[in-house]
């Protein structure tokens, strides 16, 4: 039931086109950040209001929402939107990644493979990947201007003359379309092969630095890496504890003061469809319901 | 006249432009794919396309520039009471809305600068008919190739030549719209 006190997706009609304005031109120049007049939404900063404004430019009222917050379907942030938009757009809402047409997410991609008819949209706190490396917004935009990017593999090489390896596990830099260094926002790398060849529109949202940036489908998306240290997509080396999945992302649990912990999939839709399945995982399977 | 001017607009103006926003989103970020939208009678020589464009696209903080027949007193009047948006020279515009014909030379429109690319111009072309019969598509948004009939090739490749700068394109026919950003390749024949 939408709220009639609001206008349709809670923006107004004029914000609307300027957030659209911007989609397209971040749509027709893969990779680079849209400027755009970001609002204050009725959320803090740091909680998607980037990803939110562009979800409600896109949203049509026939849309089913999905909202993921680290790949799960029921934490504080992603209820909290998802009722958002079911209360001010009045579109239905999921938490099956295969029956949404319009997927928010926080910090994942999900596991099972989109598809043409849906699109991913990232809430994304910082989009400048060259932010920590050079604080300076004229400096930056020059560095995207001039395709300077010597800096960014200074750094992917420093964390190999540090630690032997490249450090860096989450938001790591990608080239797309062999021009623009962009920010994938703070996936994991585990994601980062989802993000090239995707059939799905992948739009990206960042509230608080007012920057929209796309991928079209079928965008082609590398890592930056080194010959002799190709980029790896890695995950905790174990299978999940309920579903038993081993080629999902994990997040690591602990479940007592003895340093006992567990291994479950970041993305619970996946995790829980795959029970439903049949799969079970090490713990799972020792539970007594679930033995029945 | 002035019964023509007031109506053809959206009467449902939010839900209207968010369905029609998102076939021009898939339409941009498919090069060559042609979409249907609805919801706008302007008056002619417009196509329901073009009109639905304007309205969704445009607004009072829009430069817009109306070429050729694209002028005309009632598509002036049309502009100014539905979408407000000003009327500017074809270089200072966001928006150009014309026949490729009269949009010539095309290298008058904005291409954006190196430092800001998105500040560039998008040109709304209206055609008689679209369809997948033209020149080889490839690019961003083309899984292999799609292929479109486009007015001219030449312009299309020095637009592509001038990456990340450039036009971006939106070609209208009746109800059925299909775009060409600056990212797209166009096949040489």
């Amino acid at each position: 039931m939408t709220d009639q006190s609001y206008n349709f997706a809670y923006l107004d009609e004029q914000t609307k086109r300027m957030i659209r304005r911007a989609i397209l031109k971040g749509i027709a120049v893969p990779g680079y950040q849209v400027p755009f007049a970001s609002r204050e939404m009725p959320m803090p900063y740091g909680w998607g209001t980037g990803g939110v404004q562009v979800t409600a430019a896109c949203l049509v009222p026939e849309d089913r929402l999905k909202v993921i917050d680290q790949g799960a379907d029921d934490t504080t942030n992603a209820v909290s939107i998802r009722k958002f938009f079911a209360r001010t757009a009045g579109v239905a809402t999921t938490e099956r990644t295969d029956e949404a047409t319009v997927i928010q997410t926080r910090h994942r991609i999900p596991e099972t493979p989109l598809t043409p008819d849906q699109i991913l949209v990232y809430q994304v706190p910082i989009p400048e990947p060259l932010r920590f490396l050079e604080p300076r917004e004229s400096e930056t935009r020059k560095m995207h201007e001039l395709e300077e990017y010597g800096l960014m593999h200074v750094k992917l090489y420093e964390d190999i003359a540090r630690h032997g390896q490249i450090a860096t596990s989450y938001a790591y830099p990608v080239r797309v379309e062999g021009r623009y260094v962009m920010d994938p926002s703070p996936i994991p790398k585990f994601d980062n092969p989802k993000l090239s060849g995707c059939p799905a529109i992948q739009l990206f949202g960042a509230g608080r630095e007012q920057r929209i940036y796309a991928l079209p489908p079928w965008t082609e998306v590398v890592s930056l890496d080194f010959d002799d240290h190709p980029f790896e997509a890695s995950k905790a080396a174990h299978d999940c504890d309920l579903c038993g999945a081993g080629h999902s992302y994990l997040d690591e649990v602990i479940t007592d003061d003895q340093g006992t912990r567990m291994f479950v999939c970041s993305d619970t839709d996946f995790c829980a469809g795959r029970r439903e399945a049949g799969h079970q995982g090490r713990l799972w399977a020792s539970q007594p319901e679930a033995a029945e | 006249m002035i019964a023509d001017m007031l109506s053809g607009g959206f009467t449902d103006a939010p839900v209207q432009s968010a369905r029609a926003f998102r076939e021009i989103l898939e339409a941009m970020a498919r090069p060559g794919t042609i979409r249907r939208v609805e919801g706008a009678l302007p008056p002619a020589p417009l196509s329901v396309a073009a009109g639905v464009t304007l309205l969704t696209l445009c607004d009072a903080t829009t430069p817009l520039h109306l070429a050729g027949r694209c002028g005309a007193q009632a598509v002036k009047d049309w502009i100014a009471f539905h979408i407000g948006a000003p009327l500017f020279d074809a270089p200072d515009a966001d928006f150009a809305l014309g026949h490729w014909a009269d949009l010539q030379p095309v290298n008058r429109f904005r291409i954006g600068q190196p430092d800001y690319p998105d500040r560039s111009a998008t040109l709304i072309v209206e055609r008689d008919v679209l369809s997948d019969d033209g020149p080889a598509l490839t690019g961003p948004g083309i899984q292999l190739r799609t292929h479109l009939n486009l007015p001219e090739v030449q312009a299309f490749h020095a637009n592509r030549a001038l990456f990340p700068l450039g036009f971006d394109t939106i070609f209208t026919a009746g109800n059925q719209i299909a775009c060409l950003p600056r990212s797209t390749r166009v096949e040489v024949i």
